[in-house]
This record gives C-alpha cells, sequence and structure tokens, in this order.
C-alpha cells in the first residue's frame, strides 16, 4: 500500500534518499555561521540563501487564565529557493498541563522579495495558507480579536474548529548602522465565506551586541549575540475594526548564532492588558544545511 | 466522498502519517525544482552568460558608491577578520580560496581584482539577486568592509603568485 502511493522517482532513489537523510545528521558541521535574526514573530526582509535548507524547533510556554497553562511547539523547514524566494513548512503541536499533547496542524509559507537591490525600505511579499485546529496555540501571529480566554478551554474541544486560512504579510525592513528595524501589517481571511477578514501587526527592532568580528572563530564573542525587542498583536477585523478586545505583547529577544551554523533564540513575552496571557517564553534552536538543493538535485539526476 | 481538506485534518491516528508524508515530499520536490532551476542558469552557454553578467554588475555601482574608502585598509586584523567572515558566510559558494564553484563565479578573477573597494562593498550590500547572490546588509557595515579588506588582500597575494 505505502509502495503504490510512493511516486517511481522516489521508489527508485530511496537509497539515495536514505544516505542524504544519513548525511545531513552526521556530516561534518560546515563553517557557515547562519547570522539569523533574534525576532521569532517579526520577519526582516533577510530570505534564507539559495540552495541552503534551514531546519528550526520552536518552543512557546504561555500561561493561561481560567485554564491550563501550555508548551505549544512547530518544526520549520526553510529553504531558499532562489535569492528572491523563500518557500517554508510548519508543523504544529501543543502540550496543555493536565489535558494532552497533541498535532494542530500545518502552516506553507512563501516570501518573494519585491526589490532587486537594498533600498532604505525593503519589502518582501508574505503569503501563507494554514490548516489548523482551534487548539493551535503557537502564537506566531496575533489577529484580529484573539484573545487569551480563546485558549481556556480543553483540547478535546478546542480541536473540533478547524481553520483554514489565507495570511499575508508586507514585510518592511530596514537596517541602518548595525541595526534592524521591521514592520509587518498582516491581513488574514479565514476561507469560509462568512469571517471576516482580520488585522494585526508585528514590530521589532535588533541590533549585534559588536559590529566588528573578531579575528579568530569564537562561539561567544560579542558579534555572535543579536539582541532587541518586538511587539506584536491585534488590530481587529472587518466587522469591528480597532483595538478593543484584543491582545498585544511586547517581547526582548536575544539570538545566538554559533560558527557551527547552529542558532539559538530566547524570548520572554509579557502580556500588554488583560485580553493578553500575561507571559509567552518563547524558544528555539535552529541549524542550517547549506548546498542542500544541490545534494538533493543531485540525487534526483542532476548534473555532478 | 470525504472533503479533500478531510485528509489532512489535525485529529486522529492518520495526522502525523500524513504530515510527516507531506514534510518530505514537500522538501524534495522544492529542493529539487530549486536545484534543477539554479542547474538550468548554469548551463554551459547560459552559464558562461550567467557568469559574465555576475562580473557586469560590478559596472553597476554608483559613482559615489565605488569612491568610498575602505576604512580598515591595510589593516592586517582586519584581514584576518574578513578572512574569517568570507569562509563562514562566502566560501559556500565561491570556494574556500575565493576560486569560484558552480554556484559562484571567482572573485580573482581581473574583474573583481581591478574593481575599487567601493565597488566590491556595494555588490556585497546589494547582491546580485537576479543572478543567485543575496543581499548581505545583514552584515553590519565594519563586517562587509573587512570581508572587502580580506578579498584586497587576496588581490595582493594572486599578484605576487604571479611574479
Amino acid at each position: 500500500m505505502v509502495a503504490r502511493i510512493i511516486p517511481e522517482p522516489i521508489r527508485r532513489n530511496f537509497p539515495g534518499l536514505i544516505a542524504l537523510i544519513f548525511s545531513l545528521l552526521f556530516c561534518r558541521p560546515s563553517l557557515v555561521l547562519a547570522q539569523e535574526s533574534p525576532y521569532i514573530v517579526t520577519y526582516d526582509h533577510y530570505l534564507e540563501e539559495p540552495g541552503s535548507l534551514e531546519v528550526e524547533y520552536f518552543s512557546t510556554f504561555g500561561t493561561q487564565r481560567g485554564g491550563n497553562d501550555f508548551d505549544a511547539f512547530w518544526t520549520e523547514f526553510e529553504y531558499g529557493a532562489t535569492a528572491w524566494w523563500t518557500t517554508e513548512l510548519y508543523v504544529d503541536g501543543q502540550t496543555t498541563f493536565n489535558d494532552s499533547t497533541i498535532f494542530t496542524g500545518f502552516r506553507v509559507e512563501n516570501r518573494f522579495r519585491l526589490l532587486q537591490r537594498e533600498h532604505l525600505v525593503n519589502p518582501v511579499l508574505y503569503i501563507e495558507y494554514e490548516q489548523t485546529s482551534g487548539a493551535d496555540k503557537i502564537l506566531k501571529e496575533v489577529e484580529g480579536h484573539d484573545v487569551e480566554s480563546d485558549y481556556a478551554d480543553s483540547n478535546a474541544v478546542l480541536r473540533k474548529e478547524h481553520d483554514h486560512e489565507l495570511e499575508m504579510k508586507l514585510l518592511l525592513s530596514s537596517t541602518f548602522k548595525g541595526w534592524n528595524v521591521a514592520v509587518n501589517p498582516i491581513v488574514t481571511k479565514n476561507l469560509l465565506p462568512s469571517e471576516p477578514w482580520e488585522f494585526a501587526y508585528a514590530v521589532g527592532a535588533s541590533r549585534p551586541l559588536a559590529l566588528k568580528a573578531s579575528p579568530t572563530r569564537c562561539n561567544f564573542c560579542l558579534e555572535n549575540f543579536i539582541a532587541g525587542m518586538e511587539m506584536y498583536g491585534g488590530l481587529g477585523d472587518t466587522q469591528s475594526a480597532g483595538l478593543h478586545d484584543t491582545s498585544h505583547y511586547l517581547a526582548p529577544v536575544v539570538a545566538w548564532n554559533l560558527p557551527s551554523d547552529w542558532t539559538f533564540r530566547l524570548s520572554s513575552g509579557f502580556g500588554l492588558n488583560d485580553n493578553s496571557h500575561r507571559l509567552l517564553l518563547r524558544w528555539g534552536i535552529s541549524r542550517e544545511f547549506s548546498g542542500f538543493g544541490e545534494v538533493v538535485g543531485r540525487l534526483f539526476g542532476g548534473r555532478p | 466522498m470525504k472533503a479533500p481538506f478531510a485528509l489532512f485534518r489535525p485529529a486522529g491516528r492518520v495526522g502525523p502519517v500524513i504530515i510527516a508524508s507531506v514534510v518530505v515530499i514537500s522538501i524534495i520536490v522544492v529542493s529539487v525544482f530549486g536545484t534543477r532551476l539554479a542547474m538550468a542558469q548554469k548551463e554551459d552557454a547560459a552559464g558562461r552568460r550567467n557568469r559574465k553578467s555576475t562580473y557586469a554588475a560590478l559596472a553597476e555601482a554608483p559613482e559615489k558608491a565605488s569612491e568610498k574608502k575602505n576604512p580598515f585598509e591595510g589593516d592586517t586584523q582586519a584581514v584576518a577578520a574578513g578572512g574569517k567572515l568570507f569562509e563562514q558566510h562566502c566560501a559556500d559558494c565561491h570556494g574556500s580560496k575565493a576560486g569560484g564553484t558552480r554556484q559562484g563565479p571567482s572573485l580573482l578573477r581581473e574583474e573583481v581584482q581591478q574593481a575599487t573597494p567601493g565597488t566590491m562593498f556595494w555588490i556585497l550590500t546589494n547582491g546580485v539577486v537576479r543572478r543567485g547572490m543575496p543581499v548581505w546588509s545583514k552584515l553590519p557595515e565594519q563586517e562587509r568592509w573587512q570581508i572587502v579588506t580580506f578579498l584586497q588582500s587576496l588581490k595582493i597575494q594572486s599578484v605576487t603568485h604571479n611574479q
């Protein structure tokens, strides 16, 4: 049965695939330094390098009034298809304490760089399709009238709701004198015709702790750390625009880029009003595999 | 008949299996597609054109940018730091000795070595996006100048080698 649903080219290259997975797991790390931004919610205008695959794991611990605290997690597979196009797949899940651990959905996202060169403000178009259940708590975006009480029910109740959403963002970002400032206006549409368009925002600013590289390879040099702040929240919807019944967060963020191409991120988000979770403690770990696309391409008949 | 979305309904035992398949297949499809796209650009004649165009991008630097002076010129510490940064960010495409690979052109070629520091800095900042070189403005200005200093040191090395 499984053999029948796997396409022929993949079946033929199955040993190669196994070899690829092993090489990814056990290959000697290259010296590629990821230089990732510290943002977890906000996006700047930098895309994945062409042919590189970045695998990321994130976790969000959230406090919940009127319910159980939770730990939501997601894995991202981010691939640089070209220098102007990055494509990404998310897989989400969560554990609600004293309740259960469940898979909550997936998202497919694409980012397109709109201008060839650097400008004072650099726009990138972000388009995402997501298919999640109401139990999804990663809070990667806080949209419309999303409030803390929406997440208070048990997983058994929340997972009955199914969301198919299209989300668009305009990623506006600028880098000057080492500072990056990014502003993301967000529009979301649940694909049910009766649902309104929802609005949201995310803004962030960050800067490396040192602007000049040291001559030697090091893990703890200041240049490897980028610190900043991000703020995100909902802005209502087409039926009821505005800040009433919306939640907002302010989060200091820090990223540690290691020369072994691993990146660690940490963020503690504080709710800014009574509709917000009091604390969203997030952390993430990611690793970049440069040249991934070429390796896979060779396995499937590309020229050596 | 089940609605198409019902297949992916994130509940029940079948979910993780389907999602794992989606993950693997998506990565393969995107990787193969992306690589084929990149490889198609590098076919022999087209590849030569591509490389020419990549070098031609040097001429696109505005005069004001080309005339910028390298603040680290002659600074040996900057050469070392730039070498480290080159190894971390550039060597995958341009080769560990900057001699070029299938992904990126040689930086030892005359076109690059005769370019002014300001031009190199401009290319590093703006990339050549249509030819696959990403923008590197995410590196702080000083780090980009350190890389330029390293590339200039290669010029001296290559001249010495030729002599």
